[in-house]
């Protein structure tokens, strides 16, 4: 089968919220560069589209980008970038505003400006929402927007099976028209990934069946480094049995978590004291790793709830009333109604905690370059700092505006200034890409291993080693476990040896994707000796050590054998690590905090 | 806890162009548990019975807009459709009604997205702002004005409930005049005028019959019908005042919205 070919100058893999939003800049920075714009869905269906509660910028008038960017640095338990962090803050509200003017519709005051609402970590109100559709509404306004460029040309449901790696530069990738499939090399000047997390590693998570590290791990796979992937994000609220997500804008609405006594039980881990209305920072406020930690030890004490798929505890939203769920949380009411039986007015929904987030990502500096010449990324694929070992709710939304435009400008001043690379050493790689690609369908009906096999086996043993709290023990056995499935996935059985639409073809793919992604995962998190943000050891280690690991930690990418771990120097311009506390003696901490800047004044 | 080991049959409508000169009909039988979807039900197919059936799907919440098809007769999302709700079975599943079929459960979706392309699905503003003088107000009032057409996940349920879309595919449709509907009766756009050109042409929104079934079937309740209807109003409304004052019409005037 011919290989077709398309020359462009920017290339982008995934076309969700930030691939979508450097599309645009590209087209804005310069209408005569042609970008490429591959994903493997229709762009409307990228994972962009569950994200509910809102997206983060400093809007109202007693609120400051010192304080979001405290409340980032500080969520992040000081593993972020601060300057990157403090352009982040800078750039937010402009971005969000400017998507006020494609067309996006935000949640208004009387006055007809936008409302903002509470969420997690934050100390003063800044998440501008779209009722509980945020994500989708961005999503589908960037879209809509995206048709505007003609020198956008997208390459929906394609699937992007290599990057071209040719003189040590990114030179373009090669995606399998998944209708077809047929592969199409795609040349580049400039390549963005913004194919987003990996949440599919875990077992039980938020994130659509799309969500497979495939970016990640081919950037991986060609030397780049993996930064910080030991943080994953569990997320407070989901649903049991398929861990659908209960936006956090529940409690910033004024939502209650409740364990089997009807107690406020977050009260008991240093994030009280419990009032009856939601108070920033505090309580069903604090950030996701410590709720998700107190569900953990609530469970240890057998305080919560028995249910069909496991221990859970209560959200209660009832005290809010029928009008305002309806109003603000219509996809939360219609999910608990539909999928759980439950009327939120009416009774609690039963949640736990399910992976949400990768925080880690692609290493990239500040302007979401990475260490190889001519490759970008920008979302949740990429590390560009501003999230640290925690990630604060709403700041990814904005992330993917104000990073997605940074890249796309980035990508046009490279294709501006650097010339195609040579075709028939390009058309070489891609042919030995395609290959390898055949291989997997070739070889299918002579394997042994069902994909659904080595998937769930990967799954189980990422929640068991990688959880919400960790060990050494069993986080050695997940890289057993996983070294042992890298080995049987060489053996991999398809049923389906056609060409049209062979999704078995592209799961097995995908599966060989997330193996990579947690190898980075389990081996970061097994080198980290110490406790920090989302990543918590009971074997010793339970403090955060910055002696130590104030330090990115660094997967590369070494064959068959094990990730070798380094670690990089992290960026601290003028926040020093501090007590990282919520409630009552988060608000004492601060003003001692700020004392000790007075004093420096 | 307790549940005993029950099952339920899934009819799947398969087709694989490489091999099958038509469609046929295959039977499979799953585990049943009160809380699994149709689409859950395709996985465990997928997954540990037979590798080769072709669905899409993503995001299991009734919000990403893949997961489209036919179950029993009706166009539904499959992550948002309960075998609970289907018992004692069996459960007919197959393609969208209406598209053609890719492969299995796999229909074209291309059809759809050039029409969406084809409305300018975008603000072109009435009156221009940069970013420094901040964002357009828009009361609550004015928001809810096309909020409930902003919406549409695309799904297509829409297309396939409507039988002129099925007997012709040039329609633009339901879902698409929503979608232009939404701009059109977006405070800050002032391209309505340009817009009605799809409204009134033959494929537009004189090609509806009023039936309504695409409606009833959204899982959003976007009401894409309402949305034709008031595209009728004012197809009709621009059809007479181009005959009073020719010129009121013309793209190069301001538009007479409020």
């Amino acid at each position: 089968m011919a290989m077709e070919r398309f020359k462009a100058d920017v290339v982008i893999v995934g076309a969700g919220g930030a691939g979508l939003r450097a599309a645009i800049a590209v087209a804005e920075a310069d209408p005569r560069l042609s970008v490429a714009l591959v994903s493997k869905v229709y762009p409307m269906r990228s994972h962009t589209v569950a994200a509910e509660g809102g997206a983060a910028a400093v809007t109202q008038a007693h609120d400051s980008l010192e304080a979001h960017f405290h409340d980032t640095v500080a969520g992040g338990d000081w593993l972020c970038e601060q300057d990157v962090v403090d352009f982040f803050v800078e750039q937010a509200h402009r971005e969000l505003v400017q998507m006020e003017h494609w067309g996006c519709p935000w949640s208004r005051m009387d006055d007809g400006h936008v409302n903002v609402r509470a969420f997690g970590g934050m100390k003063i109100e800044r998440t501008w929402f779209a009722a509980d559709k945020t994500g989708f509404h961005m999503l589908h306004t960037l879209f809509q927007t995206s048709i505007k460029y003609p020198s956008i040309r997208r390459f929906d449901e394609h699937f992007c099976v290599d990057l071209i790696i040719d003189d040590g530069q990114a030179q373009g990738v090669l995606a399998i028209d998944i209708a077809s499939g047929r592969f199409t090399l795609i040349q580049a000047k400039a390549v963005i990934i913004a194919t987003g997390g990996a949440g599919r590693v875990f077992r039980e998570n938020t994130n659509g069946g799309i969500v497979t590290g495939d970016g990640m791990a081919l950037a991986y796979r060609h030397g780049v480094p993996l930064r910080d992937m030991e943080f994953v994000q569990y997320h407070p609220t989901c649903m049991p049995g398929t861990g659908l997500l209960f936006t956090e804008a529940c409690r910033g609405e004024g939502g209650f978590l409740l364990n089997k006594d009807g107690y406020r039980y977050l009260q008991d881990y240093g994030l009280g004291p419990a009032e009856p209305t939601p108070r920033n920072k505090a309580m069903e406020l604090g950030p996701r790793d410590r709720l998700s930690q107190a569900y953990w030890h609530e469970k240890q004490k057998g305080r919560t709830i028995d249910g069909p798929h496991g221990p859970v505890v209560h959200l209660d939203l009832r005290h809010l009333g029928e009008r305002k769920l309806r109003e603000r949380l219509p996809q939360i009411y219609e999910l608990a109604v539909e999928y759980l039986g439950v009327d939120p007015a009416k009774a609690p929904i039963p949640v736990l905690p399910a992976v949400h987030y990768t925080m880690g990502g692609i290493v990239a500096d500040g302007r979401t370059a990475s260490s190889m010449p001519g490759l970008y990324s920008v979302g949740e694929c990429s590390s560009v700092g501003i999230h640290g070992a925690n990630r604060l709710g709403s700041n990814s939304l904005t992330e993917l505006l104000v990073f997605g435009k940074v890249a796309g400008q980035e990508a046009a001043a490279r294709a501006s200034a650097v010339a195609h690379g040579d075709d028939a050493a390009l058309t070489a790689l891609a042919e030995r890409s395609r290959e390898q690609a055949l291989a997997v369908v070739e070889h299918g009906a002579r394997g042994t291993e069902r994909i659904a096999t080595l998937r769930r086996e990967m799954a189980q043993t990422m929640e068991e080693g990688c959880g919400i709290y960790r060990t050494g023990a069993t986080m050695q056995a997940t890289c057993d476990k996983l070294a042992e499935l890298k080995q049987r996935y060489r053996k991999v059985h398809l049923d389906d040896g056609s060409r049209v639409w062979n999704t078995e073809w592209l799961l097995a793919i995908e599966l060989g994707y997330l193996l990579d992604v947690a190898q980075a995962m389990a081996h970061s998190a097994l080198q980290r000796r110490e406790s920090r943000g989302s990543h918590q050891r009971l074997d010793g280690y339970e403090q955060r050590d910055d002696l130590n690991f104030l330090q990115h930690s660094l997967a590369t990418h070494a064959g068959d054998d094990a990730p070798r771990i380094s670690y990089g120097p992290v960026k601290i311009t003028r926040s020093p690590p501090g007590t990282r506390a919520y409630g009552a003696a988060g608000e004492k901490a601060e003003a001692e905090r700020h004392a000790q800047e007075d004093k420096h004044v | 806890m307790s549940e005993k080991a029950r099952t339920i049959e899934l009819e799947v409508l398969r087709y694989r162009p490489e091999q099958d000169s038509e469609p046929l009909w295959q039977r499979y039988t799953v585990p049943f548990t009160e809380d699994m979807s149709v689409l859950q039900a395709l996985q465990h197919i997928k997954d540990d019975i037979d590798g080769t059936l072709s669905f899409r799907w993503s995001c299991r919440m009734a919000i990403c807009g893949s997961c489209g098809m036919m179950i029993n007769g009706k166009p539904e999302l499959s992550c948002q459709t309960f075998l609970r709700d289907l018992l004692p079975g069996p459960v007919r599943v197959e393609a969208l009604a209406h598209f053609p079929i890719e492969r299995d459960l796999v229909v074209s979706v291309d059809g759809f997205v050039k029409k969406l392309e084809g409305i300018q699905p975008y603000i072109v503003p009435k009156v221009p702002r940069t970013l420094e003088e901040g964002e357009y107000l828009q009361t609550p009032a004015q928001l809810a004005m096309y909020e409930p057409f902003s919406g549409c996940i695309n799904c297509m349920l829409c297309y396939a409930a409507c039988p002129q879309f099925g007997l012709n595919p040039d329609f633009t449709g339901p879902g698409v005049l929503a979608l232009l509907h939404r701009y059109n009766a977006d405070s800050r756009d002032g391209a309505r005028e340009q817009r009605m050109a799809t409204v009134n042409a033959e494929e537009g929104v004189w090609s509806c019959t009023a039936v309504g079934y695409c409606s009833e079937v959204c899982p959003k309740h976007v009401d894409p019908a309402h949305a034709v209807n008031q595209n009728k109003v004012n197809s009709a409304k621009d059809y007479f005042l181009r005959w009073l004052k020719p010129a009121a019409a013309a793209p190069s005037k301001a538009g007479d919205q409020p």
